[in-house]
């Protein structure tokens, strides 16, 4: 290998056959992984499937495993994650392999459904708005975790996820705890009968693998523990039977 | 990934007050453990023995209670946290780890308490 040209290996296959390909890519300056990829898709083999949309960290579509780790591929330069000029992509772990680097993210946002990650509204349109002032307490909390792009990184670095297929996950539960400090959400005790209990908050070991991830710098492990909690309190009230 | 289970359908108030009270444990635990470590640095001074600690301890209504409230607090904290590795590292069903861990509970309790009215009675004050 030169220094102009990157070694990429890549998996081809699904989830259970397959193995790593070795592509030799041209490096290039300000060079992503996600260029990388798309030069082999493109100039080397265009069988191989993959995932993207935005290109500029706003979409959470091409999340892929970059050398051992969950990252988004359009924002990561390959001069970070390749200093030797050697790259290897896989898909992301914990997901079903579609093929190639695209998973299978149905499981991924189907728990966000189970984790109540949804809107219930109180008013009507024609009721006045709810007023939230930026300082408040709560308001600041949702503010914290609202600005997840669903890129699944999180719920990939998550070692409890990957020993506990039941297990909601960070980015679930970061969205639920996101809505429990929603003034203006009616669903709140629903919501933490959902995301208690040994396959929500309270199977978190708050090792921040998650934290360590998440490429928009949020903090799902501080969601999870306040969810832990926001359930504590309802638990002594007895509102989660 | 492993196989679902059925820890999902527990029900959900139970593990969360389990949660609150291994918390809350866990705050009477940690000064609880810097006053038993603080004794044993601070007032032995003869070596660290049976008649030291009975001196300290033995016949006094404060030290017994504090002591009566550490292994409470034991056993409650570490039963739970038991509970929660059997379930996850290991094919038990969750109804057999309820089982043991109130066993370990009973077992922690059971002997904390011997050992705290026992030194209690040796100091002569019973």
């Amino acid at each position: 290998m030169s220094e102009d040209t990157l070694t990429v290996s890549v998996w081809r296959g699904d989830g259970e056959k397959g193995s790593y390909v070795d592509y030799e890519v041209p490096r290039m300056e300000s060079q992503t992984v996600l260029d990388v990829i798309t030069y082999i898709q493109r100039r080397l083999d265009n069988s191989l499937s993959y995932r993207y949309a935005c290109r500029v960290g706003m979409c959470g579509s091409c999340a892929m495993t970059i050398n051992g780790k969950p990252r988004w591929t359009c924002r990561t330069h390959v001069s970070k994650v390749a200093p030797d000029g050697k790259l290897t992509v896989g898909p992301l772990r914990s997901m079903n392999v579609v093929k190639d680097l695209s998973v299978e993210m149905t499981e991924f946002f189907d728990k966000w459904a189970r984790a109540e990650g949804k809107f219930h509204p109180t008013k009507t349109r024609n009721d006045d708005f709810e007023k939230v002032s930026p300082s408040d307490r709560k308001r600041k909390q949702a503010s914290a975790g609202i600005e997840c792009i669903g890129c699944g990184v999180c719920y990939s670095a998550c070692d409890v996820v990957s020993w506990k297929s039941d297990y909601l996950g960070p980015a679930a539960l970061n969205r639920a705890w996101t809505l429990v400090n929603d003034a203006r959400d009616g669903g709140q005790k629903a919501r933490l009968q959902a995301v208690a209990g040994d396959a929500g908050c309270h199977a978190c070991h708050s090792q921040q693998g998650c934290v360590e991830g998440c490429p928009k710098h949020l903090n799902p492990t501080a969601s999870i523990a306040g969810l832990k909690r926001a359930a504590a309190m309802a638990a002594l009230k007895g509102d989660l039977k | 990934m492993s196989a679902p289970n059925d820890i999902q359908s527990r029900n959900v108030q139970t593990e969360a007050r389990l949660w609150l009270a291994q918390r809350v444990s866990a705050m009477i635990l940690g000064l609880a453990v810097v006053v038993h470590l603080g004794t044993i640095i601070v007032a032995v001074q003869g070596g660290l023995s049976a008649a030291e600690i009975v001196g300290r301890i033995g016949g006094n209504p404060r030290w017994t209670a504090f002591y009566a409230v550490f292994v409470l607090a034991i056993a409650v904290h570490a039963p739970i946290g038991l509970r929660s590795i059997l379930n996850e590292m290991t094919a038990l069903s969750p109804r057999r780890v309820d089982l043991l861990c109130f066993i370990a509970a009973a077992f922690l309790a059971v002997m904390g308490y011997r050992v705290v009215r026992d030194f209690y009675l040796i100091g002569g004050a019973a």
